[in-house]
């Protein structure tokens, strides 16, 4: 029986790193492409959530899931023309300072419209309660979390590895200067990629608010499991990233089954020890530009 | 693109965040402007983290009992200059507390809501001689063991709210020969919460089968609800805090389990992020915005007029505590420490807008006021998104002496 509640909470680590995933895979591909870490990015997610409250309360959770993204992926597209661009070669203590910044005036600006006290935030009721599958337990609406996050998975995968896009951004990844010898100018490249980060950072706000609290600090709160996934998988990697969301969220289902109380702390362990013995990430790979 | 070699490497991206997160952890003071005359009261509680939520309400309720105050001429003719200020963390709280009697010249401290800040916020009282009326924090410790001269405490402290749904629960028969299994904030407050709840349920013939630490930034309780499930109690009873408590009672509708719940710790502010629907079983509660006295009514409506939502319960506590220091001052027409701590420890009465008056135990300088339990209304029968919750009578009830449910003299650990 302990064996079965064992291999309960993995299935379970393994749903909830899904949902890590949302999050860490646009830092990590705003990182890849244009050398910045995006500590605005929970921000992104924050707003992701109000804003489909905002829609939710008009038309509905689905179009809320779907608007929500897109209006706050067009707010990316400010981002990266009027902020982001100027940091890409420039010293990152001074990208990491902007964003930094930014996530605080977007977390006080969100206190400012909508105040600091949490909004209530009801998923549909169609999605309540849970299924059991032989001796799991899931909960339906996490079931609906995990298909959306591996659609969205698959077609950034497949916008990254099979169109000419993807080549592009992937040559721009890697050598930069080679992409401009050949005459493809980079800058449109790269708002379309701050906007696909931004978005499903956007989307995992509107997906998640369901689930926990809605409130001005949660942006600041999931950076630090987004940053420690991406940190794990190393910074970069597409693979690396959905295998260290995983593994956070199974590390994390293991320790709190045999120690609740060192729960949150198993993820930072997990990060100290990966970077002990692989210091670029577990498929992190080498990008000559960042050595 | 062009980069420039050594310009930017992953190392320093890394420590650069790092850097930037740990600077994250100090909180940035505010600017603040006063007239010398002023009578400058230093107030401190959490706007940050689990707790922000509250602290919010803390600021609207004691704001507007100042502009009350001065509104009608201030205390010995002389305008109140509340200076709010985040909290933060326990370390932060001292010293920003150490700041204001040092550097700011307050005449007092109050305020908090975490627990383990108000213990460190009522060190520097003492140290600094000046007196801390210690407003929302709920520890038994606080008034226990850890009880000094110079601080007052306005909340009921964990033992009554134990208490309070411990009643109610008993009567429902959740308790005798039931198992229960718990979930405690891992901090001061859960801790001590814990201890009571366990006490509670010893006395009363109830199994206590689990009860696991949760950190206080925890977001996502499903492991914890699998634990459960496994386990099968027949009451869920929760020892947890601010965002916790919310993101608890959210994830327990969405995974749908059978058994009650019920816990010792819950702010309407926490209950109405939950949503209706999504909340159930029995809690306490200080205080409520249906209290139909005319002072609670009278408060509730001016506070809605100003802010455009009702009143939570820490708007509350923050709004009477401030008047009760200006009675205090007004009557011993002076801001002296000592002054004011006779004057509280004389057992004065002061109204709180409750149906009886309260007053302050002399010997652990714990408020001595009724409190209640609350469920939840039948699904339907709310009028709007503030008005789910259903609150029970007073307790102790109307014959019964004010001090029932607050730890004895014999059960308390304090020495001044």
């Amino acid at each position: 029986m302990q064996f079965v509640f064992l291999l309960e909470q993995v299935v379970n680590g393994l749903v909830l790193g899904g949902y890590y995933l949302l999050l860490a895979l646009g830092l990590s591909l705003i990182f890849s492409v244009g050398g910045v870490v995006n500590l605005a990015h929970g921000a992104f997610y924050a707003l992701g959530a109000y804003v489909s409250l905002e829609v939710g309360r008009r038309l509905g959770f689905g179009a809320a899931v779907v608007i929500s993204p897109v209006l706050v992926g067009l707010l990316g597209i400010a981002f990266e023309r009027l902020l982001l661009r100027r940091f890409y070669s420039a010293d990152p203590i001074l990208s990491l300072l902007v964003t930094f910044a930014l996530a605080m005036v977007a977390e006080q600006a969100i206190r400012m419209i909508w105040g600091a006290a949490p909004l209530p935030s009801t998923m549909p009721p169609q999605f309540k309660g849970s299924l059991t599958l032989g001796d799991f337990l899931f909960s339906r609406y996490r079931l609906f979390l995990l298909a959306i996050v591996f659609v969205v998975m698959s077609a950034l995968w497949l916008l990254l590895h099979k169109t000419a896009f993807g080549r592009v951004v992937r040559a721009g990844v890697q050598r930069p200067d080679m992409v401009a010898v050949l005459g493809i100018r980079l800058q449109p490249y790269m708002t379309a990629i701050v906007v696909l980060g931004v978005a499903t950072a956007a989307l995992g706000g509107a997906l998640f608010g369901p689930i926990t609290i809605v409130h001005p600090a949660m942006g600041t709160e999931i950076m630090t499991v987004a940053f420690v996934v991406v940190v794990i998988g190393g910074l970069g990697s597409f693979w690396g990233v959905v295998l260290a969301a995983l593994l956070v969220g199974v590390v994390r289902g293991i320790t709190i089954h045999f120690a609740p109380a060192a729960g949150e702390a198993s993820m930072y362990v997990l990060m100290f020890l990966v970077l002990m013995l692989r210091p670029r990430g577990l498929l992190g790979e080498r990008i000559e530009r960042f050595e | 693109m062009q980069t420039k070699p050594g310009q930017r490497s992953r190392r320093r991206a890394l420590r650069g965040t790092a850097a930037i997160v740990g600077a994250c952890a100090l909180g940035a003071p505010r600017l603040l402007f006063a007239q010398t005359e002023k009578i400058r009261i230093g107030h401190l509680t959490p706007l940050t983290g689990f707790l922000g939520a509250l602290g919010e309400y803390a600021v609207m309720g004691i704001k507007m009992a100042a502009e009350e105050i001065n509104a009608a001429g201030g205390v010995m003719g002389r305008q109140l200059d509340v200076m709010s200020e985040d909290s933060v963390n326990p370390q932060v709280a001292s010293t920003k507390a150490q700041r204001m009697i040092e550097r700011d010249g307050v005449a007092v401290l109050m305020g908090e809501i975490n627990s383990a800040s108000a213990l460190t916020i009522s060190q520097v009282a003492a140290r600094n001689r000046k007196l801390f009326m210690s407003i929302g924090a709920r520890s038994d410790a606080l008034r226990g063991k850890d009880c000094n001269r110079f601080t007052f405490h306005v909340d009921i402290p964990v033992t009554v709210m134990v208490n309070a749904a411990g009643q109610a629960l008993v009567r429902e028969g959740l308790v005798k020969g039931k198992k229960i299994y718990s979930l405690t904030a891992d901090y001061l407050f859960g801790h001590d919460l814990s201890k009571a709840a366990k006490k509670f349920f010893a006395a009363n013939g109830g199994e206590q089968i689990g009860d696991e630490l949760v950190a206080t930034d925890v977001t996502d309780f499903s492991p914890y609800l699998l634990k459960i499930r496994q386990a099968r109690p027949d009451l869920v009873a929760t020892n947890l805090a601010g965002n916790q408590v919310t993101n608890f009672v959210k994830q327990y509708a969405e995974f749908g389990l059978p058994f009650a719940v019920a816990g010792f710790n819950l702010n309407t502010a926490d209950a109405w992020a939950a949503g209706e629907g999504n909340l159930g079983g029995i809690w306490p509660t200080v205080w409520h915005h249906e209290l139909p006295t005319p002072g609670s009514k009278a408060f509730v409506a001016a506070f809605t007029k100003k802010y455009g939502k009702p009143p939570e319960n820490h708007a509350w506590i923050e709004y009477v505590s401030l008047k009760m220091m200006a009675q205090a001052m007004s009557e011993t027409r002076s801001t002296d420490t000592d002054k004011l701590i006779a004057y509280f420890e004389s057992e004065a009465q002061f109204d709180i807008l409750k149906t009886r008056k309260a007053y302050f135990r002399s010997w652990d300088h714990q408020l001595m006021q009724e409190a209640y339990p609350f469920t939840v209304k039948p699904k339907g029968q709310a009028r709007d998104k503030w008005d789910f919750l259903k609150f029970g009578d007073a307790v102790p009830g109307a014959s019964q002496p004010l001090e029932l449910l607050a730890p004895t003299r014999a059960e308390s650990a304090c020495k001044m």
